[in-house]
């Protein structure tokens, strides 16, 4: 009784701990798109695979390896991310991006339904890592504003920037 | 009454030594900077620190002598972004923030559909563009973007637009002539071009006569057109049909030179009729009336 007990605890633990782990995120209703409608199903398409990006971006630049960006990123975006990453191997950095946060807004669909534009307020601890020490821990709140294009299965990143708040 | 005005005295004395050790910690840094500009970094103290420029478009690490300003070169810092300052001394680290703005309008990515339309098609053409500076930064602030679309034979159709986030984009009618059309887009120096085709849209012209060819019925159309008076293009199929006591005659010929032509069975009180696309022709009757 005790030992399940204290499994079915553990259990829950595990669950809070991974599902403190996953960014709150609110989609914005969009206000004018421009020429195109969104449907729902392309809003939650779009929003799932640059959540997901996040989360390629947070692996790529944690270990250095500019090749986890391919699943989610193209174009400009994937060679400026790339860059940096190689630029921070170069100089023995790491760095950790954990983002907790998204206030998600989709703001442009062009009308041949080829990008899709949203803009972001994220926020973020960055863990700046010199070697393996720890330099520092810093949270950010920031805007993103992120531009998307289809490819044969998902939506990638193409175009990627903080804008000033 | 006396501890009180001691503690009183402790917290001032605590509170001032917190500004003094902030101050001579001062980081200073800009709040924002063009995309290449040259940046500088000012600190405070003495002793040997390393300073970190961190962001996801770029990063840098100098060493550094606390006490003086950091000079990044112009071009260095190019990636427009978020970047945080990172001061890490001997016994203290340090940090800000600051965004790099994207620079001055120099490139734009120009995206024009369809690349082949019908003649006369209102809003039936459009242009979204996304404007970059010299370092492929997307430019946020409000540009205008001035829309061209212009044909060999008609009237130029202008548009502006302001971007809004770095974005774009305006829809132009297709002219009633066919023809290709250049499609320009243009922000300040930098301009892109675009070749639309326009065709013929449906047919709405189509009347076909009939004259006896010895045993048989040449029939032919006048040439083909569309509302707009351009002729179809060559090889659109066009059928003819001709109906006779209860039998059936079809033929599809292509277009040559805007004409279709065939022969067909001459019975007497035959029906003849044309069509081509879902558009459908006259209709003769061959040997009562004509």
């Amino acid at each position: 009784m005790k030992r399940s007990l204290l499994i079915g605890c553990s259990l829950f633990a595990a669950i809070l701990a991974l599902g403190s782990d996953q960014p709150a995120v609110r989609v914005a209703p969009t206000d004018s798109l421009g020429p195109r409608p969104l449907e729902k199903q392309t809003e939650t398409a779009v929003i799932r695979d640059y959540l997901q990006a996040w989360r390629s971006l947070s692996g790529a630049f944690e270990q250095n390896r500019a090749d986890l960006l391919d699943p989610d990123f193209i174009g400009t975006a994937k060679e400026k991310l790339a860059d940096t990453i190689r630029e921070q191997a170069k100089l023995g950095i790491h760095t950790r991006y954990r983002d907790s946060a998204h206030n998600i807004q989709v703001v442009f669909y062009s009308p041949e339904g080829l990008s899709i534009q949203l803009v972001d307020t994220v926020e973020y601890d960055v863990q700046i890592l010199d070697g393996k020490t720890v330099q520092t821990t810093q949270h950010v709140r920031a805007r993103y504003v992120a531009v998307l294009t289809p490819t044969e299965v998902r939506w990638k990143v193409r175009l990627f920037q903080a804008k000033p708040e | 009454m006396k501890s009180r005005l001691t503690f009183l005295l402790g917290c001032l004395v605590l509170a001032s030594m917190q500004l003094a050790l902030a101050q001579a910690g001062a980081l200073r840094v800009p709040k924002t900077v063009e995309a290449g500009d040259a940046l500088s970094i000012q600190s405070a103290g003495s002793g040997k620190a390393v300073l970190y420029v961190v962001g996801p478009g770029q990063v840098l690490r100098r060493n550094v002598q606390l006490g003086e300003t950091t000079f990044f070169a112009p071009g260095v810092l190019h990636n427009a972004g978020h970047y945080l300052v990172v001061l890490v001394g001997a016994s203290s680290t340090e940090d800000g923030a600051f965004d790099v703005t994207a620079a001055r309008p120099a490139a734009l990515s120009f995206l024009a559909k369809p690349s082949r339309l019908p003649v006369d098609l209102h809003d039936g053409i459009s242009g979204v563009v996304y404007v970059f500076d010299a370092f492929q930064n997307l430019v946020l602030a409000p540009s205008e973007v001035s829309f061209q679309l212009s044909a060999i034979a008609g009237a130029v159709q202008t548009r502006t637009a302001l971007t809004h986030n770095g974005v774009a984009w305006t829809k132009m009618n297709s002219a009633a002539k066919e023809g290709a059309a250049q499609f320009v887009a243009r922000v300040g120096d930098a301009a892109g071009t675009r070749v639309i085709q326009q065709v013929p849209g449906n047919p709405c012209h189509l009347k076909m006569s009939a004259r006896p060819s010895g045993q048989r019925l040449a029939v032919e159309t006048e040439p083909v057109r569309d509302c707009s008076g351009n002729a179809l293009p060559d090889g659109t199929i066009v059928t003819f049909r001709e109906t006779y006591d209860g039998g059936e005659s079809t033929v599809d010929v292509p277009l040559k030179r805007g004409i279709a032509r065939t022969d067909m069975p001459a019975y007497g009180g035959a029906r003849i009729s044309v069509a081509t696309g879902v558009f459908i022709g006259n209709e003769i009757r061959w040997g009562k009336e004509r």
